[in-house]
């Protein structure tokens, strides 16, 4: 069966549901393809908050985009794409507004003073009152994360997928898409698996959109949900001819729980939470005098482990770890604002916020790689391929992004890139040459099928096997510090498993939706992606943003000022790499204000070697 | 917990793409360990026992509803059962009411879209956005209430546990109704409450509930499904007996006489 479409969209948290809806409501036929529900997405896992500099908090005065750009520059470590950034900051206001006018119930500014967790007493104006409010975020200047109660991602993916069914938009729920379309010069759309029966179709489409999420599950032990598994960016990937960018950057989160791995949002420390070690000592301050908890991600995580590394963990059944502490934000603050981090201590660790300690560690959290695109959402390598969101490598994080900012991305290039595909659709002439789309379909659906049947054949290798020998690898060797010896040794296991991974068999049946033949088809690209992201960070010889070489532990603005492109070319062992410049279009590379500031620079190199400490 | 339980699950199974597959009940056994939930447990027998075993997990830390499934005869989420609050033999099956997926998992998802589609579930305005404008204002206590009444994960359960639902394939369900109850209580929607009534002023709305709330008893999020019920059937049942008052309606239920969770 073949379905045909105007725009395909694959994935539909975030993201995938806003260019959706942006090319909608431009008149264009949208289909939407979905592993789950819509409203299942991990999207709906975001609890913190969305920034947009909209300025309306005595704490935000003096925000704007200009502030906001700096901030997400910084936090990048001048990884990042500046002309998407400016684009992005200035957008995100009018995202953030948009979405109230569709009904999200952001939480709002109420006048009257309150004092803070560290004494501090502040005035909330009556002038803003009503006006959309935010709470303070790791790695910014200002108050700039607006949110919804303790649900800020719920809130927005229920109010989108709302819009999402007033147009009308099809969406096809319980689909895997499992090979895109193409002729190596354009994509065509995509070969999709039902996951309610097994059976496959053909989705044909003018411009195909990958909005897939994250990878976070390749690594076993990840905050992200058990669906993100980095399919869409494997399916580019298997073209041979899309290049995946930066996939050695790698967010982990510092507030992870153990066990378990469920994430306790950022606003924890944002409202004023500490980090304990063994002996209750808050240790954040001794590495961190200025931005203590709030500096950014990668550097919190690094302190973090850092200090478990001297010794300072907290030991447990499931390694050692260190304590977050909200007790002193009050039971009043920590059932409303920070209701859902009480409910996930209360339900899962057994134990209660208000009281007690709250064991977390740094857990892989967030990929700032992904299918790279341009400023406009079109992929790399393949005319009609564009991709949004976490999936996407836009790229706005760089090597690093900061909290808040994906929620802000997800909207913002959503919408610019639905205008771009709905524009590309009107004034590009992109006539479907029939047969020789019958012909590729034919070609990818047989392809498909043959996948199907070497393992309905069975081979000795099984997926969960492979799988967890996979999360091994990245977890003992790939993670928040790396080192030559370590990313050598996960290359050459990677390979290997790689090659073990086409033997793969089936200890079940295989009849209708079974869920092993999903899990066997996606695992060869799960661990090309892994492959892809150790080999990158095997070569990046470098310490920037999330990347932190303890072999180079300095940023290397003379040498690495670049972004990662991997191709993988089908049957080969690795990935090929390739390097494009960075687009530095307003703040040349500097210190960030904090982390640990060991740059070498581009002028320096010249000038002779020189570092900086 | 008790040590080195070894735990027994009684695990409703049918592949209805199988033509050979009839549903019947498959014993497996774990032995227990510390904090173990539902979720490990089934991805546990996936890995270990069985790989062809269809259940639903998405977040894994309850808030995404995919879970939902009958834990020894009650609906509550799978992922957030801790196994040390069950006996040693468990019984787990399917939520009824949804069309079955293939074992544990059902189609929630197809009919919650459809509720949607039947309640209308858009802010409903005249209003253009401009793009330039600052945002509307709107109270702080205004938006909370607004928030509390859309926290729905849209899991199934109370529709599982509802006696109206059972009856009535056609009911629009708690959560359907809870759906509405959160556009009345939103001043951006300017629907009126005559166009609330043609929606759910029926036997498939809100006077189709029996009352026996358990919706509220099941409810893994604590919605505050007894007091907007009530609510909404007064109000409905006033907009029935006079429906030439059009006016925009007072918000719902005060959120000082909303149960917490």
């Amino acid at each position: 069966m073949t379905i045909y479409t105007d725009v395909l969209v694959i994935g539909a948290g975030l993201a995938g549901e806003r260019a959706a809806i942006e090319v909608a409501s431009r008149g264009f036929k949208v289909t939407i393809l979905s592993l789950v529900p819509p409203r299942r997405s991990h999207s709906t896992a975001a609890q913190g908050g969305m920034q947009a500099a909209l300025g309306n908090m005595t704490k935000s005065q003096g925000d704007s985009p200009d502030v906001h750009f700096e901030d997400t520059v910084k936090g990048s470590d001048w990884g990042c794409e500046q002309d998407v950034a400016r684009l992005f900051v200035t957008q995100a206001p009018v995202a953030v507004r948009q979405t109230s006018y569709w009904g999200v119930p952001w939480t709002r500014v109420v006048a009257g003073s309150r004092q803070l967790p560290d004494g501090e007493v502040i005035e909330e104006t009556q002038e803003k009152e009503g006006l959309i409010a935010a709470r303070n975020f790791g790695g910014t200047k200002k108050w700039r994360a607006c949110f919804a109660s303790d649900g800020t991602g719920h809130a927005l993916v229920y109010t989108l997928d709302n819009v999402v069914i007033q147009l009308g938009v099809e969406v096809h729920d319980r689909v895997e898409a499992v090979a895109l379309i193409h002729d190596g010069q354009r994509c065509y759309g995509a070969v999709v698996r039902d996951l309610r029966t097994g059976q496959l179709r053909t989705y044909v489409a003018q411009a195909t959109v990958v909005a897939t999420g994250g990878h976070g599950r390749i690594y076993g032990h990840s905050t992200n949900a058990v669906i993100n598994e980095g399919t869409g960016m494997a399916i580019a990937q298997d073209t041979g001819v899309v290049p995946l960018g930066n996939m050695e950057a790698v967010q982990f989160h510092p507030t992870g729980v153990v066990p378990g791995d469920i994430l306790v949002s950022e606003a924890c420390r944002g409202d004023g939470g500490y980090l304990l070690d063994k002996d209750e000592h808050r240790f954040m301050p001794d590495y961190e005098p200025e931005k203590k908890e709030l500096a950014s991600r990668d550097v919190v995580s690094r302190r973090m482990v850092q200090h478990i590394r001297k010794g300072f963990g907290v030991e447990s059944p499931y390694g050692p770890h260190l304590w977050l502490d909200i007790r002193h934000l009050g039971k009043k603050h920590i059932e409303t604002n920070l209701r859902e981090v009480a409910d996930i201590c209360r339900d899962f660790l057994g134990l209660d916020a208000v009281r007690q300690l709250i064991p977390v560690r740094p857990t892989q959290h967030y990929s700032m790689g992904g299918i790279r695109t341009d400023i406009n959402g079109r992929a790399y390598g393949l005319a009609g391929l564009y991709a949004v969101g976490e999936t996407a490598c836009w790229d706005l994080h760089g090597f690093n992004r900061l909290g808040g900012n994906s929620l802000a991305e997800t909207l913002v290039m959503g919408m610019v890139v639905g205008g771009r595909i709905a524009q590309d659709l009107e004034w590009l002439e992109m006539p479907f040459p029939q047969g020789v789309v019958t012909a590729l379909i034919q070609d990818a659906t047989r392809q498909v099928e043959e996948r199907v049947r070497h393992l309905m054949a069975g081979g000795p290798e099984y997926v969960y096997d492979l799988r967890n020998e996979m999360s091994h690898i990245l977890l003992e060797k790939v993670g928040v510090f790396r080192n030559e010896k370590d990313l050598t040794e996960a290359v050459e296991g990677l390979v290997k498993l790689h090659q073990r991974a086409s033997q793969l068999g089936l200890r079940s049946s295989g009849v209708g939706a079974n869920p092993e033949v999903a899990a066997a088809l996606r695992l060869p690209g799960m661990i090309r992606l892994a492959t892809t992201i150790a080999y990158g960070a095997l070569k990046r010889t470098e310490s920037r943003g999330s990347h932190s070489r303890e072999d180079y532990p300095y940023r290397d603005d003379a040498n690495w000022l670049k972004r990662t492109l991997a191709t993988w070319s089908p049957g080969a062992d690795l990935p090929s790499l390739s390097y494009e410049p960075v687009r530095i279009t307003e703040l040349p590379p500097g210190d960030r204000g904090y982390g640990e500031g060991k740059v070498v620079s581009a002028k320096a190199t010249t000038e002779g070697e020189r570092v900086h400490g | 917990m008790a040590k080195d339980r070894k735990l027994v699950f009684h695990i409703f199974r049918h592949n209805p793409n199988d033509p050979d597959s009839k549903p019947r009940l498959q014993d497996f056994s774990l032995e227990e360990t510390p904090r173990m939930t539902l979720f490990t447990a089934l991805t546990r027998i996936r890995e270990e026992l069985d790989p062809s075993l269809q259940f639903d997990f998405v977040c894994r830390s309850a808030i995404c509803g995919s879970c939902a499934m009958l834990v020894n005869g009650r609906p509550r989420l799978a992922c957030r059962t801790r196994t040390a609050e069950l006996p040693e033999r468990m019984t787990l099956l399917p939520l009824p009411f949804f069309r079955l997926v293939g074992d544990l998992s059902v189609d929630t998802g197809s009919w919650f879209r459809e509720v949607g589609l039947r309640v209308e579930s858009w802010i409903h305005t005249t209003q253009p956005f401009d793009p330039q404008a600052q945002e509307e204002r709107m109270s702080n206590d205004q938006a909370q209430l607004i928030y509390e009444l859309d926290r729905c994960i849209e899991c199934g359960c109370c529709v599982a546990a509802c006696a109206a639902a059972q009856m009535n394939s056609s009911y629009l369900g708690p959560s359907g109704l809870m759906r509405m109850a959160r556009f009345l209580a939103d001043p951006r929607d300017q629907r009126t409450n005559a166009a609330v009534f043609e929606v759910i002023g029926t036997e498939d709305g809100v006077f189709g509930c029996v009352g026996f709330l358990a919706c509220d008893d099941y409810c893994p999020k604590g919605l505050p499904f007894a007091a907007q019920l009530a609510y909404l059937r007064r109000k409905m049942a006033l907009t029935g007996l006079r429906p030439s008052q059009n006016d925009r309606r007072a918000a719902v239920a005060p959120f000082s006489a909303q149960k917490s969770h």
